[in-house]
């Protein structure tokens, strides 16, 4: 569950104030709203990349809003992936469990179930230099997934993917976060999208979010 | 109407860049040329035979390699914090951040002098001696050499995209182990290309050395000074011997920095 109370901050050109939203457990939420709203503002709110001026943030039930980006149990994919340059993708899947310390076999093992279930075991041993933006964009979801994050926040993930690539990748998101049963909020300006993706709809706009009937996107 | 204008011809605009490049290149290349065959190999050899300007050679390399590892360590954080960090007085720090660059090198020197008669720094003295000293001769370097690491720094860490640092915090990590584990290794170039660039400083630091640390034989005697003592002396042989051996350091750190530049 991630939710946002009473939620202020000023950045740059936009203020945003009193920006409050629920997105239940397990629940895949889409956040629309036109460019330069304030929307990756608020994932890096949650993500604890950002401090907001007054409110709060919960994630699974907890209070979060003081706590570093390490300690919430989120995990995040921006809208390029952001890879890590000098790592192998099997490295990239690692790291969260490396930075905890888990076992050698542990960490293998969680590798080669992200590798299978995402369809990047053909690229293991691949730096990310070599690949598309889809297969990017994989790799992001696994780092993020190998630490079984209760939420997952994704900006924009597919936005900047061929319109061949974004069908599948939908698909994928779906069915990550129904298998994971994680609560995802996921950044989009595209209704097709947030129509293929949405149980919950909400609507940034003018500083505030708001939720919206997902008829207003149309049938699928 | 019909527009009767018409665009000039490209090729006097190539012409005058061409030349322009061409002069100064042939009076870089003119100058080097004119060293080289100015005095025979043999002689050469024999003055780089010297012991003076062995110990000076191996004083070079040695206090330039020092002051560009610590230019290095003091360059990678104040280098980072100029590129990610925004605070008051971030315009002022660039600035002061600069003075080694635009300061007369005599002046850099004149300043450690005068700091090191300060009781604090007398007190450092009693420990660590840096006036007429080695050491002294590896501070003068590092001041300099540190300007221009932390100028090359700045590049590759403005380069250098936040996010993946942001991503590694929210997989766990502290800002230094973000830091440490994945924006440092994609630096490794750049941190390369800036101890290069602070050794070829400290190389061919002069001033300061001459000024804060003294010119004395078998002591403090680095290239440059070489230079400059066997110039005052009429021993233009052994001046250009070593002059040469400094332009074929500086070509040396000058191709690796393309090469490992270079490399996917």
């Amino acid at each position: 569950m991630i939710a946002l109370e009473h939620i202020a901050i000023h950045a740059g050109a936009f203020t945003l104030r009193d920006v409050s939203f629920t997105v239940p457990e397990a629940t895949y939420g889409v956040l629309m709203g036109p460019t330069g709203c304030g929307k990756t503002t608020l994932v890096e709110i949650i993500c604890g990349l950002r401090q907001p001026a007054s409110g709060r943030v919960v994630v699974n039930g907890s209070d979060v809003t003081r706590e570093p980006p390490g300690n919430r149990g989120v995990g995040y994919v921006p809208q390029d992936g952001a890879m890590f340059p000098t790592m192998t993708v099997r490295q990239q899947l690692a790291f969260a469990l490396r930075v905890r310390r888990r076992p050698a076999t542990e960490v293998a093992a969680r590798e080669e179930e992200l590798a299978r279930e995402l369809g990047i075991a053909h690229l293991l041993d691949r730096k990310p230099h070599g690949l598309s933006g889809g297969e990017r964009q994989r790799v992001a979801l696994g780092r993020a997934l190998a630490a079984k994050p209760a939420v997952l926040l994704l900006d924009e993930p597919i936005s900047a993917l061929d319109e061949d690539m974004r069908g599948d990748m939908r698909d994928l998101l779906k069915r990550v976060q129904r298998e994971h049963r994680v609560s995802v909020l996921h950044v989009t300006h595209d209704r097709h999208e947030a129509r293929h993706l949405a149980d919950l709809l909400l609507v940034m706009a003018e500083g505030c979010v708001r939720p919206a009937d997902l008829a207003t996107l149309g049938a699928p | 109407m019909t527009d009767q204008h018409r665009a000039g011809p490209n090729w006097p605009f190539w012409v005058v860049i061409a030349t322009v490049t061409a002069a100064y290149l042939g009076l870089l290349l003119g100058m080097l040329a004119a060293t080289s065959v100015h005095s025979a190999p043999r002689d050469l050899w024999r003055a780089l035979g010297s012991p003076d300007i062995q110990y000076a050679t191996a004083l070079s390399l040695v206090t330039c390699t020092v002051a560009a590892l610590l230019s290095l360590g003091v360059a990678i954080p104040v280098a980072y914090l100029m590129s990610r960090g925004h605070f008051p007085g971030k315009n002022l720090l660039d600035t002061l951040l600069d003075v080694p660059i635009v300061l007369p090198p005599m002046v850099i020197g004149l300043c450690l002098l005068v700091l090191f008669q300060t009781p604090v720094c007398r007190v450092i003295e009693r420990f660590v001696p840096f006036t007429y000293t080695v050491y002294g001769v590896v501070l003068a370097q590092f001041i300099v050499g540190t300007a221009f690491a932390v100028r090359q720094m700045r590049t590759t860490f403005d380069h250098l995209p936040a996010r993946p640092e942001d991503v590694a915090m929210t997989l766990g990590c502290s800002r230094g182990r973000a830091v440490w584990l994945v924006t440092l290794p994609a630096a490794k170039r750049g941190m390369f290309s800036a101890a290069s660039v602070a050794w070829a400083r400290s190389l061919g630091e002069f001033g300061p050395i001459l000024v804060f640390a003294g010119a004395t034989r078998m002591k403090t005697e680095v290239l440059p000074t070489t230079v400059w003592l066997e110039l005052s002396v009429g021993n233009l042989e052994a001046a250009i011997a070593v002059s040469l051996m400094m332009v074929a350091l500086a070509v040396a750190v000058l191709v690796a920095m393309r090469v490992v530049g270079e490399r996917p």
